[in-house]
């Protein structure tokens, strides 16, 4: 009998790729003294193989294991952008982590563990796997989150995520359940030829409702936000700088692709419930990001504010929102990162130089690192030429592709309430005088990624097709 | 009675008896060691079913591991104190109180007015789908992808376990 062909090995390549490293590497952590050096570079090694392995399935168009991945195109799209989230994030955090005197290998092993579950979240064709995926991915992320085990914010961070997590995931899975009970089939590719019958059992829709509150946890849309602004605040910042940006990526990307079997029907109840979780999600993200004090904080109710933009490509279910939402999650990973490896940077041991005033001055004491995270800024904001604006003015116009008008406008508006947050980090830089005149450092490895994400998006704010050409061929 | 009836109605007895001797225990390890004989006489019947593999899981899982957590959670807690645990009850007791009659309204709805047709026959195929041998052989073809991937998740997990159990605090 045969269990599998080359084919399916080819196309699960990325996967393996990263299994296999991320067993030597921990192989090299367990036997070597003081190899938490050597363990970044077998990881980084690991990533450069996986983004080749990536890129080379990319013209393929199929699917492996028997229906269980998807290979090319779309996963190899996503892939690629996983895997430069975590090789950056790992370059942010080496620096980080020997300063706060806690570098160890398993930071890296885990790292590429979580990256394996996202590439699997953009490969699923199957409910299994993108379930198996999740949990890959959210319990590495649970561990980063603690991985600071002498400070009680980190503690507290990795016990709320946990829990409130584990959570989510029963809703997830019970929603899978009644799926497979109501069609028979968990494969995503079976479902869809099955519609529209299966939508005259209630237990079907109940079915989808539960898999979207899973998802809404996961990327963090109201009402399902609560654990966020703690967590991202607890967690090392190299950790938060990887899960808002990688973590939001790989859900949205499983999101989409899941979501595309019901929306195929262009549901009008489903459209009107993804509306409103959008509209939800962009003014309370934005209204709260108003009265924060600390940077990582504001971050995370921008984040929430953001996963309200991308709701919105879900919701206007027109190949213009789905290529909107891949544009805008590779413009805002590039962002964040850039973001979060300055304040990685900025920051003093335990947690402090984390608030809006220790960055008064910044323009005349570091004049790059000032122009670097307003360029950051106002990349979020949504202001020409950065990538942001792009990606929100694609999503804007697929809602009103969609007669969804209103939500554009309501878009529109509480990205107006956002402007002040973003912009009032630039007022303390440029126009008031520095209070703190320690001096900063900057280690060579995280500002140089810092400067590789300004000059992405520049690029794709000023060449967006570079991206579109891509996305063609995939949507 | 046939020896298969037989074989049923002993293990339902014991299942009952072990249940409710469950519930009648004063102390609670006696009452978590009920549980685990409930656990297998019930495996016991879905080995009369033919789903020897459910049997196999739920006696594992369930009397093996479950149980073992149960009686720590119970030595850990020091559950000595009747009265206390009372108080907390009021309302959720008649919350459990309704959910149980309502699971007995169902349950002889079910088995009592229902036509039994379609419940007396049990279909070969579906019978042998719980076979040992039947979910063996899918997963290792057409569940081969999620099976081999879950030992990452486990590796995951007991990376985790350790690092955040063993690691040296750095001060």
């Amino acid at each position: 009998m045969e269990f599998f062909s080359p084919t399916d090995l080819l196309g699960s390549s990325p996967i393996l790729a990263l299994g296999l490293f991320s067993l030597i590497a921990l192989l090299v952590n367990a036997f070597l003294k003081n190899s938490a050096g050597m363990v970044f570079y077998v990881s980084a090694v690991g990533i450069f193989v996986a983004i080749g392995c990536s890129i080379y399935t990319f013209p393929m168009n199929a699917t492996a294991f028997s229906d269980m991945l998807l290979v090319g195109g779309y996963a190899s799209f996503f892939s690629v952008l996983f895997l430069v989230i975590a090789l950056f994030s790992m370059f942010i955090a080496k620096p980080y982590l020997e300063r706060e005197q806690y570098h160890y290998g398993e930071y890296y092993v885990l790292i590429l563990l979580a990256t394996i579950g996202m590439v699997m979240l953009a490969s699923s064709a199957d409910l299994i796997t993108a379930f198996l995926g999740i949990e890959m991915m959210s319990v590495s992320f649970y561990v980063l989150a603690g991985y600071f085990r002498g400070k009680l914010s980190s503690n507290e961070s990795a016990l709320k995520y946990f829990l409130l997590g584990a959570f989510a995931t029963g809703f997830l899975l019970y929603g899978i359940a009644l799926i497979y009970g109501t069609t028979g089939t968990t494969n995503l590719l079976r479902i869809v030829t099955m519609y529209p019958q299966p939508f005259n059992d209630p237990l079907h829709i109940i079915g989808w409702g539960l898999i979207l509150i899973g998802f809404g946890f996961k990327v963090a849309a109201v009402p399902f936000h609560m654990w966020v602004p703690d967590v991202y605040e607890g967690a090392p910042t190299p950790v938060t700088a990887f899960m808002s940006t990688g973590g939001k990526a790989a859900a949205f990307s499983v999101f989409l692709m899941t979501f595309s079997v019901p929306m195929s029907m262009r549901d009008e109840r489903l459209m009107t419930v993804l509306a409103v979780l959008a509209a939800a999600s962009m003014l309370l993200g934005n209204w709260f990001g108003l009265s924060q004090t600390n940077l990582k904080r504001m971050l995370a109710y921008s984040s929430i504010a953001h996963a309200g933009y991308m709701i919105i490509g879900i919701a206007s279910a027109t190949p213009m929102g789905q290529q909107g939402i891949a544009f805008y999650l590779v413009s805002y990973a590039l962002t964040n990162l850039g973001a979060f490896g300055i304040i990685a940077m900025m920051e003093k041991e335990n947690g402090g130089n984390l608030n809006y005033e220790d960055y008064a001055g910044l323009g005349k004491r570091k004049p790059a690192l000032a122009a670097l995270l307003a360029m950051f800024m106002f990349s979020l904001t949504g202001i020409p030429p950065f990538a942001g604006f792009i990606g929100k003015y694609y999503l804007f116009a697929s809602a009103v592709q969609s007669h969804m008008t209103w939500l554009a406008i309501f878009g529109v508006i509480t990205s107006l309430f956002s402007t002040y947050y973003y912009l009032r980090i630039i007022v303390y830089m440029y126009f008031k005088e520095a209070t703190n005149h320690e001096e900063i450092k900057l280690p060579g490895l995280t500002f140089a990624t810092v400067i590789l994400c300004g000059a992405g998006i520049v690029l794709f704010g000023i060449v967006p097709s570079l991206i579109f050409d891509l996305m063609k061929s995939i949507f | 009675m046939t020896f298969e009836q037989g074989v049923f109605y002993s293990l339902a007895g014991v299942t009952v008896f072990s249940a409710v001797m469950m519930l009648l225990q004063r102390n609670p390890v006696n009452s978590a060691l009920f549980l685990i004989l409930n656990f297998f006489c019930l495996g016991g019947l879905y080995l009369t079913l033919n789903a020897q593999f459910i049997a196999l899981v739920h006696i594992l899982v369930y009397a093996g591991a479950i149980m073992v957590l149960f009686l720590f959670v119970i030595m850990l807690l020091n559950l000595g104190d009747d009265k206390r645990l009372t108080e907390h009850l009021g309302m959720r007791m008649y919350l459990g109180i309704a959910f149980s009659v309502g699971l007995l309204v169902e349950l002889l709805y079910m088995f009592g007015f229902n036509t039994p047709s379609s419940y007396t026959q049990l279909s070969p195929a579906s019978a042998e789908m719980g076979t040992v041998e039947f979910i063996g052989k899918v997963l290792f073809t057409k569940f081969l992808f999620p099976f081999e991937i879950t030992s990452f998740l486990l590796l995951v997990a007991i990376i985790g376990a350790v690092l955040l159990a063993k690691k040296k605090i750095v001060q």
